[in-house]
């Protein structure tokens, strides 16, 4: 079972294993490693971002949606179910070596990817900011795994290959933006730390909340900031500011931000004592949520397979 | 000596409609069965239930004595050739041979080998270019290479020209005298069916109107003419499965046990094809009370 | 050996009609005691049709005395049918014959004569069956 599904599958190994051949010599020959030259480069960077989020749209939809449904479509399933294999061995073989290959093609473009990118990477130090993070390391694999797996379930459903097609796409697409958004944060609690706000931290003042902004150059009733936070490479939440005994109803904002010079304006500040409340994830926590969302992913992935198989072994 | 395919109140819906209804069969070793019954009869609902593709909805079937697709030993007795005879297009034909090698332990690869070369099948060729006739045969030889107890196949001749599906039925005929298979075949047409099968099927609306063997059913049946006449005065015994009437004359068909002996009739046996299509024609619906030849009640 | 032909408009069962062509065949003296019958392999590969079909004219002709299957090896013609004997054929064509010039005398046409024949013949058969 193995050998048939891998003559039906050649096609598509090849096809990766040339593409993953073409991006290495792009990405060898302008290795960032030797200096970097900011334009051209930057668009290198997010071309090589974007290639990670598309390989495994791709592969859920032209590898994994097809691979069941065409066999439906066409009918060959009934010549495959009645050899002497199983149904749900059929299907598993077919699975795993499907999985397998995307998740050989996702680990070594991002492999690539991610050492080439690795020295941009540094200097914005941004790996765990939500646009790399997922075109980084490991994530990409547990993508693939999971869209092949999508795009398995959804063609087993639809029993046809363009429809599968079309909603694997959307529905990975969906995903994707849901789990950044929704998901991953809760991952790992964030840290929370409060620290008091040095003036030289505040890049700016104004009105904020009800009420504002204040009238004929009257102060507004709530003092609202914006202030530097200098946590290295940290995945910032939110961040709030306190009065010294937790409220965060700072009060009107005071005349001399308004009118005075910046002098006054901070020593009118510092007067307050704030306090800064940072909500953060540090970058310490990278591999942490590498290995938490590439798990989840891989663990939604045997969801789906376990599904599948089910319903393959259902008709029986 | 088990029977190939036994099934008791056997039946198959799909959402609310029936395809299958009440199928209670025993169909004995060593025969080529047909299954004839218009389009839309339940043919191929039975044949993939016996396949082990779909799963009835009540009642049971085994088939060699096994659930269908039990498991790889099950299938491995069990050979299937769907209808229109799937293959996969995008493989050549030595491809086809592989993987019936690959996925079947007892694959008999010198049959194989030796039915392609008979077919004039180029082993590089794509099965998405070949025609009707050598792709349905290239599904036979899959079949039969996987050396089944049972071959199941429906309409594989439906599609094909006459001397296609003469050749189709050579080269079947050839390797049950050769390996003794049993073999189901379906058809909508019994003159396909007539020389080559010796156990009779005939399904109609989703139900099994008669079942036995062909020279069994022959002898049971005879047709009657003479004058006109009320076929509820017959004796005991001889059931009227076809009718018709002018005003000086009745033809009959019917089933009986006994031979007929009113001097009134002119008694002529009927041919097979006769006989299926006065089963398979709606308008003579037998009333339940009479039990159906060959059934196991 | 002799080729079985199929004729599937008579209405005869395919059995039958290989019965009745070794009778015929044996008549004729195209087979002759000794003589090998295709195996059913070869019928079948000739005629597309049902291996059991051949096993069952076999089974008949073997019933009747005239072939003797012999395991591993084929059927093989035994002896001729009986009643066979050329003086015997001899004297009933001559009085068929003499019966069919008197009809065609009496104005009968040939097919009157043929729908006469068939009659007698088949009322003629029907009660040896019943």
């Amino acid at each position: 079972m193995i050998r048939l599904s891998w003559l039906q599958f050649r096609a598509q190994a090849v096809t990766a294993a040339a593409a993953l051949s073409a991006a290495a010599v792009i990405l060898a020959a302008t290795s960032p490693h030797r200096g970097v030259n900011a334009g051209f480069y930057h668009w290198l960077y997010m071309a090589g971002i974007m290639v990670l989020y598309l390989t495994p749209a791709m592969i859920g939809s032209f590898w994994g949606a097809p691979l069941i449904s065409r066999e439906l479509e066409a009918g060959t399933y009934r010549l495959a179910w009645t050899q002497s294999v199983t149904r749900t061995r059929w299907l598993a073989v077919k699975l795993g070596l499907g999985c397998l290959v995307s998740i050989a093609t996702a680990g070594l473009l991002s492999l690539m990817i991610t050492w080439w990118g690795s020295p941009i990477d540094q200097l914005n130090d941004s790996r765990l900011s939500p646009l790399t993070f997922g075109a980084r390391d490991l994530t990409p694999v547990g993508y693939a795994a999971f869209a092949f797996a999508l795009g398995v379930t959804i063609g087993l459903l639809l029993r046809r290959a363009v429809p599968a097609i079309a909603v694997t796409l959307a529905a990975f697409a969906a995903v994707q933006v849901a789990v950044p958004l929704a998901v991953r944060p809760y991952l790992i609690p964030p840290v929370r730390t409060v620290s008091p706000l040095t003036t030289s931290n505040i890049t700016g003042t104004g009105d904020g909340g009800p009420g504002a902004p204040g009238v004929g150059g009257q102060p507004g009733p709530n003092l609202a900031l914006g202030a530097k936070v200098d946590i290295p490479g940290a995945w910032v939440y939110s961040v709030q500011f306190t009065l010294p005994g937790g409220s965060t109803n700072l009060g009107p904002e005071p005349q001399a931000c308004i009118s005075g010079s910046g002098n006054a304006c901070d020593t009118a500040l510092a007067r307050l004592h704030l306090r800064q409340v940072v909500t953060y994830q540090p970058a310490s926590r990278y591999w942490a949520f590498q290995f938490a969302e590439t798990g989840l992913y891989l663990l939604l992935a045997l969801l789906l397979t376990g599904f599948c198989i089910w319903r393959v072994k259902l008709r029986s | 000596m088990g029977g190939v395919i036994e099934a008791s109140g056997l039946g198959k819906a799909y959402r609310r409609t029936w395809a299958l209804r009440d199928c209670t069969l025993a169909v004995p070793e060593g025969h080529v069965v047909g299954l004839v019954g218009p389009n839309g009869a339940g043919k191929t609902t039975l044949l993939q239930l016996a396949a082990g593709l779909i799963a009835p909805t009540r009642g049971t079937i085994t088939v060699l004595g096994d659930r269908p697709a039990a498991g790889p030993a099950q299938l491995a007795r069990v050979g299937f050739v769907a209808q229109d005879t799937p293959v996969y297009t995008r493989m050549t034909v030595a491809d086809h041979l592989r993987l019936g090698a690959w996925l079947n332990p007892g694959w008999d690869d010198s049959l194989a080998r030796r039915r392609t070369g008979q077919l004039g099948l180029d082993p590089k060729q794509r099965a998405g270019s070949l025609s009707g006739g050598q792709r349905a045969q290239l599904a036979l030889t899959l079949a039969l290479a996987k050396r089944p107890e049972l071959l199941l196949l429906d309409e594989p001749v439906a599609s094909l020209d006459p001397l296609a599906r003469r050749e189709f039925l050579r080269m079947l005929m050839e390797a049950v005298a050769e390996h003794g298979t049993s073999v189901v075949l379906s058809s909508h047409l019994v003159a396909d069916l007539e020389r080559v099968c010796d156990y009779l099927i005939v399904l109609v609306a989703s139900k099994i109107r008669v079942a036995g063997e062909v020279s069994d059913l022959l002898a049971a049946h005879r047709r009657l003419s003479g004058p006109r006449r009320d076929p509820d005065t017959l004796p005991a015994g001889q059931d009227v499965i076809e009718e018709s009437h002018t005003d000086k004359q009745t033809s009959l068909l019917v089933r009986t046990s006994e031979p007929v002996h009113d001097p009134a009739w002119a008694v002529t046996p009927v041919s097979l094809e006769d006989l299926v299509l006065a089963y398979m024609n709606p308008a003579n619906e037998i009333p339940a009370r009479k039990p159906q030849l060959g059934l196991v009640s | 050996m002799i080729e079985f032909q199929l004729d599937e408009t008579s209405g005869v069962a395919t059995y039958l009609q290989l019965v009745q062509q070794v009778h015929q065949a044996l008549r004729m003296g195209v087979l002759e005691p000794g003589d090998q019958l295709p195996t059913a392999q070869q019928v079948v590969a000739r005629l597309a049709i049902n291996p059991n079909t051949v096993h069952k004219a076999y089974r008949e002709l073997e019933r009747e005395g005239l072939v003797r299957a012999r395991p591993g090896l084929g059927t093989f013609v035994t002896r001729s049918p009986s009643g066979t004997d050329p003086a015997t054929q001899g004297r009933f064509l001559a009085e068929l014959a003499g019966w069919l010039r008197s009809a065609r005398a009496a104005g009968l046409g040939p097919d009157d004569i043929e729908a006469i024949y068939r009659t007698a013949f088949r009322d003629c058969f029907a009660e040896g069956v019943a």
